[in-house]
């Protein structure tokens, strides 16, 4: 394909730096000491929410084809689910290392026992097959399994969504606000495909066979 | 090469001896997640120097310092301790009371003293205090979510005010009440809690001598994010006994309400004393993240919680016989 006139190709390296924009910032904050007096609780909580949000604009691109009719977008979607598992990973990381670093014992207690961790953790476990799967060669390889498999990235959602809202206070009514508003976005984002899912149900119960692309 | 050329390190540069010997493991950690801790080793002076500067709110008050009660361990920054408070009349980010709470005016102040006492009444401030010697308390203070500072508190024993009163044999429990002015607390027009904040101890936990009622910090009186201008100070119990902004003290015979047993009992009790054998519904109380020391470090900050938040030897004989798995 001719580069210079696919956009999509041309834009790519720079929706990939947006999307490194989240990290040099918390670098940047971090070595000037900007982020506040508990700056590790802030670091867990500024990557857990841009893996959220990169996992929610991940899903936003299937819908986005149906109502904009924009199909090329769905070149973009691997770069940003890959970021997601990046942002989830980095989470992880700090809150194992940089947090509970040295206190190894209490890790698998936490895990095993606080539901919003398990949640939380379960939700980035699911993330693994589907970064491992996402090559083109893996596509191939996987054929309609693939799809299948990739699925689970609805469950990853709700994991997510779970393992924010868990963790506010019982009465907090201004502190729920904000995991309540990403979960809402998730849910519109599911709305948004059923449409799509009645045609095709429709469509396959009129024509039993009909190959898929 | 000779000693004498190697110039002197301040103390507080010196890494503790028990980060140094896990050296390789930060390291390892270091590596993991490079673009994001670059450069944190260089970052403790400069912070440090933020930090130390005077908080301009606040005068100077005149007190001793009480050794035998105060911790020799590492303090928080003045800066910190008054820059990320839980406060939620000012909002509930840690950041909102500081930033908040310009409106809030400490003076003039009562306090209304009520229920099972000789004398009850409404008292200005200056009256309560005449009478009292302030010294410095260097106190751990753990938050129920688990992290942990320390401070220096000016203050004196809430059992030598309550004495004044005379409580009469019924008076089992003293109740405290925050102030509730939304006019100067933004927080308050949300529902976030059943306003106004409520707390409460058991008399003989009140009388104990490591129960403070503060006026100041680091030297001061009290900036409104920290409870202006008087609040409880329980150190072995979760920071939110301590109420602040206290304008009602009330002995009582019943067991008084408190504000976040009243919200979710199941995570907060009565007694709420710091113990890392119980945790709360949701986390591990068993570690702490200490928020303390000059300048800033991302590793190394997490220490294992001690019963009582460390009081254990002071004030374990209170709850003689009881079972603390029940009364959290």
């Amino acid at each position: 394909m001719n580069l210079r006139h696919d956009r999509i190709a041309q834009s790519k390296p720079l929706i990939f730096l947006l999307c490194l924009l989240p990290l040099g910032w918390l670098a940047w904050s971090t070595t000037q000491g900007q982020l506040g007096p508990d700056p590790v609780a802030r670091l867990e909580h500024e990557t857990g929410i841009w893996a959220l949000r990169i996992l929610l604009a991940t899903l936003a691109i299937t819908p986005l084809r149906h109502f904009s009719g924009w199909l090329a977008s769905i070149r973009y979607r691997r770069m940003l689910g890959l970021f997601a598992f990046f942002y989830a990973s980095l989470h992880l990381l700090i809150y194992l290392v940089v947090d509970l670093g040295g206190f190894w014992s209490q890790i698998f207690g936490e895990i095993a026992k606080r539901p919003y961790i398990t949640v939380g953790f379960l939700a980035w476990l699911l993330m693994i097959p589907l970064a491992i799967t996402s090559t083109k060669g893996m596509m191939r390889r996987l054929g309609r399994q693939w799809q299948r498999l990739h699925r689970l990235v609805y469950l990853i959602g709700v994991c997510a969504c779970l393992h924010f809202l868990w963790q506010v206070k019982y009465g907090e009514t201004i502190a729920v606000l904000e995991p309540v508003a990403y979960a809402a976005i998730f849910v519109a984002l599911m709305l948004a495909r059923v449409p799509a899912w009645l045609r095709r149900r429709t469509a396959a119960t009129r024509t039993s066979v009909r190959p898929s692309r | 090469m000779t000693k004498r050329s190697i110039p002197q390190l301040p103390p507080s540069t010196i890494t503790p001896e028990a980060i140094y010997l896990r050296r390789r493991e930060l390291l390892k950690g270091l590596a993991l997640v490079p673009a994001l801790l670059a450069g944190c080793g260089g970052q403790g002076e400069a912070l440090s120097a933020a930090a130390s500067s005077d908080d301009p709110s606040g005068t100077p008050l005149d007190f001793s310092s009480n050794s035998a009660y105060s911790t020799k361990e590492a303090k928080t920054s003045q800066h910190d301790a008054t820059h990320y408070n839980n406060y939620y009349e000012f909002g509930t980010d840690k950041a909102d009371p500081a930033r908040n709470s310009a409106r809030f005016k400490p003076s003039p102040w009562n306090v209304e003293i009520s229920g099972h006492a000789e004398m009850t009444g409404n008292f200005t401030l200056e009256d309560l205090l005449k009478p009292h010697a302030l010294e410095e308390r260097v106190y751990r203070l753990r938050c129920v979510e688990a992290w942990s500072m320390v401070i220096p508190w000016i203050g004196f024993p809430l059992g030598d005010l309550l004495k004044r009163f005379k409580p009469t044999s019924q008076a089992k429990y003293v109740a405290f009440k925050t102030v509730a002015r939304p006019s100067e607390m933004p927080g308050l027009s949300y529902p976030v809690l059943d306003w106004p904040y409520r707390e409460g101890l058991r008399i003989d936990e009140a009388m104990h001598p490591l129960t403070i009622l503060a006026v100041g910090l680091y030297g001061r009186s009290l900036p409104a994010q920290n409870g202006a201008p008087l609040r409880l100070v329980v150190p072995w119990k979760y920071g939110f006994k301590g109420i602040k902004s206290i304008v009602g003290i009330e002995f009582t015979e019943q067991q008084p309400k408190t504000s976040w047993n009243l919200s979710a009992a199941d995570e907060y009790g009565f007694y709420s004393n710091v113990n890392p054998e119980v945790s709360h519904p949701r986390w591990s109380q068993a570690t702490e993240r200490r928020i303390a020391g000059d300048g800033f470090s991302l590793l190394g900050n997490r220490l294992k919680t001690l019963p009582f938040n460390g009081y254990a030897e002071q004030v374990a004989a209170l709850y003689a016989g009881m079972d603390l798995r029940k009364n959290y």
